[in-house]
């Protein structure tokens, strides 16, 4: 696996995307649930939300980095509360 | 009737699993270490944490490269898009023609990528290529490979060529499908020709277009072997789209650290694009389902 370049943080952003995808596969097999319509006006399902949310995390971090010289610490803060808002919301 | 809820049914999907996981997923992780580190080559790496994002994000180089993407793109939308419509309005409906111009229309669809950029490279020539000759006989200083306008013009039209035809076969799907109904309650009503497209033609073609804008944007926001084939991102850096100035990044300087990271931004570009595109189909499906 070394040509892989595998690194502790990495390895660690991984492990945490699959354990949240597990999670949530988990979840969806326990407790199924019915798509709810959100402020997007559209159906979302819990994997749905966390699509979305994720991926609004990964810019408000890109957006962080490149607009701030404030610690990425404190945009990982904010992409966070952002994904529980989606949670919330969508 | 209740569906059946089984999931032991994903076992089945496993082995496309497997296959994305060792085409997709893999590199992707791969991608992801080494834009985090920096390398000499000979698979020594350093860390380097998120300096290359920060560097990217401060140069101009990727942001000249996105605007020159976004501005290819939306060119060859509006080009490509309101063309494909009048070719679709004005082909035969049925009969002989009609297969005739369905068979010519799917032809530039079947040729391959670098096919293209081949023939366009050479027919655009001015030495030799029949366009780029009669160009230059006519007196119109015309060279893709060093005049800004001339390579834009010659990478546009080639795409235009190309894929116009796309939008076509799916706006004349879409006018396949209207019923014969509307058109005769159209004519007991006298509209005219505009009123026929504006309320019946272009709403019933409103889905398939959606689909069509969708896929070409995506198609041309990831185009890479046509321009690279004609003007190989030239003259200067004129047509140098994201996708060529990351193969430059990465092979060409072999500067995999920022490479790196440039894909990354890049894929996340994409993937949300993907997702509105699987959200507009779903949801155009669903709007289908219930009427």
């Amino acid at each position: 696996m070394s040509w892989m370049a595998w690194t502790w943080p990495t390895m660690a952003f991984f492990a945490i995307i699959a354990a949240t995808l597990a999670v949530f596969t988990m979840l969806a097999i326990r407790y199924p649930e019915t798509p709810r319509r959100g402020i997007l006006r559209m159906e979302t399902t819990r994997g749905d939300r966390l699509f979305i949310g994720l991926l609004s995390m990964a810019f408000i971090n890109l957006a962080w980095l490149g607009l701030t010289d404030i610690t990425q610490w404190a945009g990982l803060a904010i992409s966070l509360l952002f994904l529980a808002v989606v949670f919330k919301t969508v | 009737m209740e569906k059946t809820v089984n999931h032991k049914a994903w076992f089945l999907v496993l082995p496309v699993l497997i296959l994305v996981a060792f085409s997709a997923v893999i590199p992707l992780m791969t991608v992801v270490n080494y834009s985090v580190q920096d390398t000499f080559g000979n698979n020594v790496f350093f860390w380097a944490g998120l300096d290359w994002f920060e560097q990217l994000l401060a140069s101009d180089r990727m942001w000249n490269a996105l605007q020159r993407q976004l501005v290819f793109s939306g060119i060859i939308l509006a080009i490509e898009v309101p063309l494909g419509i009048f070719v679709a309005l004005n082909m035969p409906k049925k009969g002989f023609w009609a297969s005739v111009c369905l068979v010519l229309m799917s032809l530039p669809l079947l040729i391959p990528w670098n096919v293209v950029g081949t023939i366009w490279q050479i027919f655009a020539r001015v030495d030799i290529g029949l366009l780029g000759y009669t160009l230059r006989s006519l007196g119109i200083n015309y060279n893709y490979t060093q005049d800004f306008f001339a390579a834009w013009t010659t990478v546009i039209v080639m795409d235009v060529w190309h894929w116009t035809s796309l939008v076509a076969l799916l706006a004349y799907a879409g006018l396949q499908s209207i019923p014969d109904a509307y058109y005769q309650a159209a004519k007991i009503d006298q509209a005219s020709r505009w009123a026929v497209f504006r309320y019946i033609e272009l709403p019933k073609m409103s889905g398939v277009l959606m689909i069509a804008i969708l896929l070409r944007f995506m198609d041309s926001f990831m185009i890479y072997t046509e321009p690279f084939v004609v003007t190989g991102g030239g003259p200067g850096n004129a047509t140098t789209f994201l996708s060529i100035d990351l193969v430059k990044m990465a092979l060409g300087q072999f500067d995999l650290g920022p490479a790196a990271a440039f894909s990354i931004m890049y894929f996340l570009v994409i993937l949300t694009i993907s997702y509105v595109f699987y959200i507009v189909m779903t949801n155009l499906d669903k709007r289908d389902g219930t009427q």
